[in-house]
């Protein structure tokens, strides 16, 4: 889909996206439609798409793409009498300086509001860009809560942030482990050392003995880490009921093959936050043995909703890995594409009014509706997941889940 | 309470060590010849690993045996590389070159990125969680491989070069450039002969590295300072000090992993190798380089 | 036009930029061109005028960088104060690597190895610690006012920018006509030549890392200001270190104006490639690396040299 439409534009307005029938008529240059036609809303889509967070940063984009496509064949947004959404789209190339500058290029194209980066350090940078031209920023995932406690009055986080993941795990965690009668009662923490996973840890460390679980160890590595065999060999030594990883997704693989192959089996399970690729379908299918019955506190949608079945329907049918990523880019256009429709006209401050003001619902998220505190969505939550016969089930909270939780792991 | 872990940790870091010899031979080679710090060496070894890669899962070739292909076009790769790309942009200025192989690296590593996307893939071959139990530990069958593979390779390189007509071309023209020229050598033949042996050696590291790693754009970074640290570290240009270097430093990163942490214990590598270079200038073999 | 001449010219031209230029996008384009201008510069100063090609030049950058922030968030001390502490303490800590690695007689890719190892034990360790901000890194606090040297108007981060790479190509004539830059050039060129002629190679060594490494601090901390923001990997990581030898090499390796030229052309080469190739992820950085292949070759004394005169001396190579 995407690189049918990169060749829609060409010359100047190459980098204006449009998707959607009649878009693409107007960058053709279809006077009579142009004029019958209300003028396009541009929406910045920011992210990395180069660089070490290539990865993420494109299946960010596709998510959004994937809704912006959707609302355009709806008729677009029809308070501006049936406007269609223009994506303009930017790469952050993994680098602060390079997002920042991207921002400023985005409100030169004249988009309504900017959604993205996906990494905290990013977001750090383009949220403070874009206050310098009143721009709304919809910050898709940034988990770093600084993103949104500096009192920046153009910044969203539609995505629960370190606190509340790590408050929702910890409840989780203790609920699945009280009606297991108290399975796991030792773990080891293993992160990667960057900002999520130093964060993530240092909360755990906190927290964890407050239910009933003491944290033996804590192993943290860098991105990229080469191996894994010390960290496996500690842990067997150690033998803890559970193991709680923090990483990306090359460590994250890397760590479940080499506790595999060290046959390295905690008594009560793995339970990551964040975990990289603990919740990604494609890791799952890959390697179903190291894999299974992995749980992981993570960004991911509802699937008992009829709505996000249609989501994942499409995304398999397109090929695409389905991640978080996609998932809460694909719900971020929704919700923009909501204020564009309550935006009292078609400007910054009326769509950054619309935000603020913003009740929408109709998340595949497993989201309450819409609702901006000082930026920061209350209505989030992130879901807990688990790998069970090689496919990503939602065991967590009971109103979302799709299957039932297993734990302590089956042995043998 | 870590102490009974220093014997697997030892072993687990020679056979690291091992991967890191071996893509260092190549460079090695490449610096004791050319003079230059072969910026796309990572970016090679990436490349090499997708080839590996999609040998397997398109062809269904497995990597030990993809060895017999990719070395050949590598190093046939490596040829013309030096002889079409490098090699004109030389003008006798060696910080030249070190910008072409950095040019190469952003165009290798970000053509990679448009044809196959940043998805991070690797191979679950048959023998990837087969082990061999040590008491101590389990050793991957394939980390094995590897080991040996490396060993056997850098022999090789070196049986190359000190038994064959090309070995001592090689070595007249990286000791006496303008007397070898002299002398009827086609020095720059001779440079891209040594850049694609040296591609080739990244070939063979990348085969011995898939069954135990993954691959994206951005692999090579991973293991490119690395194999600078040991190329200075054991004697810019010396095979047997390359691989000595390379095992060290594998011992020295698992062991610094297990007393300092993973995170702090990078730093080990680093220091190991400052103090090497402040105090032993000629690297551990440099002296016989 | 001789390569000075077109450097003036250009330095000019760029002065009128905040005053002509409405677009926010373009000004803040041209800003972080002189941003790398100057780190060129800096790099150039050792590289180019000393012949040691560093590697590690993030090591410095960063110096400045989480020294500042350092300094403000964790002391309360004020952003100019601070950024001045951290310059100085920065190339203190330039002259101290300078003494040990030039008190060996390190040289060419035993240098350049050295400082790239520098740099990476400083990003473990940078992040290895709470007080310096961990896998964070360090958030200034948003605190607009001149006071703070956090300015809302981009045109006086700009101005300041320029003025910084002005006195950047000041310091670089100053290098081809005094004293201590002939002596430096004389080490270049040949170490025991000049040892013999009563020149101190190590103390003159020592002194051009520190002013580099204040320079390179200078930048660190002006970005720091900008961006109120720095993790060990933006600071540290190697890709810093590349994009100050890049801009210089590209631009002409020990000129006056190498570096500057080299950031315009380098950063108008990205955008040329982002332009071309539209949003295809990656393909314009391919574009970007084949043009700079093909500047390499057809420029190899660096686009200073597309000026006509050849610059003043070629510098020694990466060689041990």
């Amino acid at each position: 889909m995407s690189r049918r439409t990169m060749r829609i534009g060409s010359g100047l307005t190459r980098r204006n996206v449009v998707l959607g029938a009649a878009g693409a008529a107007a960058t053709l240059g279809m006077p009579g439609i142009l004029t019958a036609q209300p003028a396009n809303l541009k929406i910045g889509i920011l992210h990395p798409v180069t660089g070490g967070l290539a990865y993420e940063g494109e299946q960010c984009r596709k998510g959004a793409l994937l809704a912006l496509e959707e609302i355009n064949a709806a008729g677009g947004i029809k308070s501006k009498g049936g406007a269609k959404i223009e994506a303009v789209l930017a790469d952050a190339q993994s680098k602060p300086d390079v997002g920042a500058a991207e921002v400023d290029r985005l409100a030169e194209a004249g988009v309504l509001a900017i959604q993205g980066p996906f990494a905290s350090g990013i977001a750090l940078a383009t949220t403070q860009a874009a206050a310098k031209h009143n721009l709304p920023h919809l910050v898709d995932v940034g988990v770093v809560d600084q993103i949104v406690t500096r009192g920046l009055p153009n910044t969203f986080r539609f995505a629960p942030g370190f606190g509340k993941i790590t408050g929702f795990a910890l409840d989780a965690l203790q609920k699945i482990n009280t009606d297991a009668g108290g399975a796991a009662k030792t773990a080891f923490i293993v992160h990667e050392d960057g900002a999520f996973g130093s964060g993530m840890a240092k909360l755990l460390n906190e927290k964890l003995p407050g239910i009933g679980i003491q944290v033996m160890q804590t192993l943290s590595h860098p991105s990229p880490q080469r191996d894994f065999t010390n960290i496996a060999l500690q842990i067997r030594q150690g033998n803890p009921d559970l193991i709680i990883p923090s990483n990306y997704k090359n460590e994250f693989i890397l760590m479940a093959r080499t506790l595999q192959q060290q046959r390295v089996r905690p008594k009560a399970g793995i339970y990551a936050l964040l975990g990289g690729a603990a919740s990604n379908v494609a890791f799952a299918k890959q390697y179903p043995q190291a894999a299974e019955y992995i749980m992981d506190c993570n960004h991911w949608y509802n699937p008992t909703k009829e709505l996000s079945k249609v989501f994942a329907k499409k995304v398999a049918d397109k090929g695409w890995d389905l991640t978080y990523e996609l998932m809460l880019n694909y719900s971020c256009m929704r919700v923009l594409a909501d204020a564009l429709e309550r935006a009292s006209e078609p400007s910054r401050a009326a769509v950054t009014a619309a935000l603020a003001s913003s009740t929408y619902g109709d998340h595949i998220m497993p989201y309450g509706p819409t609702k901006f505190v000082n930026g920061q969505n209350e209505g989030a939550q992130p879901a807990n997941t688990q790998i069970l016969k090689g496919s990503v089930e939602v065991i967590y909270p009971a109103e979302f889940a799709s299957a039932k939780v297993a734990f302590p792991i089956p042995q043998g | 309470m870590l102490g009974g872990l220093l014997v697997p940790a030892v072993i687990n870091g020679l056979a690291l060590g091992a991967i890191y010899a071996l893509t260092a031979l190549g460079l090695t080679l490449i610096y004791g010849v050319l003079h230059i710090i072969n910026f796309a060496h990572g970016s090679l070894l990436m490349l090499a690993l997708y080839a590996a890669l999609f040998l397997y899962t398109l062809g269904g070739v497995d990597p030990y045996v993809a060895i017999l292909v990719l070395m050949p076009a590598f190093f046939a790769a490596g040829y013309v590389l030096q002889r079409l790309v490098i090699q004109p942009a030389w003008h006798g200025r060696d910080e030249n070159v070190l910008l072409v192989t950095l040019g190469l690296a952003i165009v290798i590593d970000n053509l990679a990125l448009w044809l196959w996307t940043s998805t991070t893939r690797s191979i679950d071959s048959r023998y990837a969680f087969e082990v061999v139990d040590l008491g101590v530990a389990f050793i991957p069958i394939a980390k094995l491989v590897g080991f040996f593979g490396a060993l056997a390779f850098g022999a090789l390189l070196w049986a190359l070069m000190t038994f064959t007509d090309l070995g001592k071309a090689i070595r007249a023209v990286a000791r006496e450039r303008e007397g070898a020229r002299l002398v009827g050598v086609r020095v720059e033949h001779i440079y891209a002969m040594t850049f694609g042996i040296g591609t080739a050696m990244v070939a063979a590291a990348a085969c011995l590295l898939l069954p135990t790693f993954y691959v994206t754009p951005q692999v090579g970074y991973a293991f490119v300072l690395v194999a600078f640290t040991t190329v200075v570290l054991g004697g810019m240009g010396s095979f047997p000090g390359a691989l000595f270097a390379g095992l060290l430093l594998g011992v020295v990163e698992a062991l610094c992993g297990l007393y300092l942490g993973e995170s702090l214990g990078q730093i080990g590598i680093f220091v190991v190798f400052i103090l090497m270079v402040l105090f032993r200038p000629t690297g551990l073999f440099g002296a016989r380089a | 036009m001789s390569g000075k001449a077109a450097g003036s010219v250009l330095l000019a031209a760029l002065l009128a930029v905040p005053f002509v230029v409405q677009s926010e996008f373009w000004l803040s384009f041209w800003l972080l061109v002189l941003m790398f201008a100057f780190l060129g510069q800096s790099w150039n100063v050792l590289g180019g005028y000393g012949g040691q090609f560093s590697f590690g030049h993030a090591l410095f950058f960063g110096g400045g960088a989480f020294g500042t922030a350092i300094l403000q968030v964790r002391h309360g001390i004020n952003a100019y104060l601070a950024g001045a502490i951290a310059i100085t303490l920065t190339a203190m800590v330039g002259a101290l690597l300078g003494y040990l690695v030039f008190r060996y007689r390190l040289r060419g890719a035993y240098f350049a190895l050295v400082t790239l190892a520098f740099a990476e034990v400083a990003r473990v360790l940078i992040a290895s610690f709470e007080y310096t901000g961990g896998g964070f890194g360090m958030l200034v606090p948003l605190a607009r006012g001149a006071a703070n040297f956090q300015f809302d108007d981009r045109r006086i981060f700009y101005l300041i920018a320029w003025t910084l790479v002005a006195g950047g190509c000041l310091i670089a004539l100053w290098l081809e006509n005094s004293r201590f830059g002939a002596q430096l050039i004389a080490v270049r060129e040949n170490e025991d030549g000049a040892q013999a002629l009563g020149v101190d190679p190590v103390r003159t060594k020592v002194l051009a890392i520190a002013l580099s490494a204040a320079m390179a601090a200078t930048v660190g901390v002006f970005y720091v200001q900008n961006f109120l923001f720095v993790d060990s990997q933006i600071a540290f990581g190697p890709g810093m270190s590349i994009e100050a030898l890049l801009v210089a090499i590209i631009g002409g390796v020990g000129t006056a104006f190498g570096p500057l030229i080299g950031a315009v052309v380098l950063h108008a080469l990205g955008e040329l490639a982002k332009q071309i190739t539209g949003n295809a992820p990656g393909l314009n950085l391919v574009l970007y690396g084949l043009l700079l292949i093909a500047a390499l070759r057809f420029l190899p004394s660096g686009f200073v040299s597309a000026f006509g005169r050849r610059p003043k001396a070629s510098p020694g190579a990466v060689d041990a």
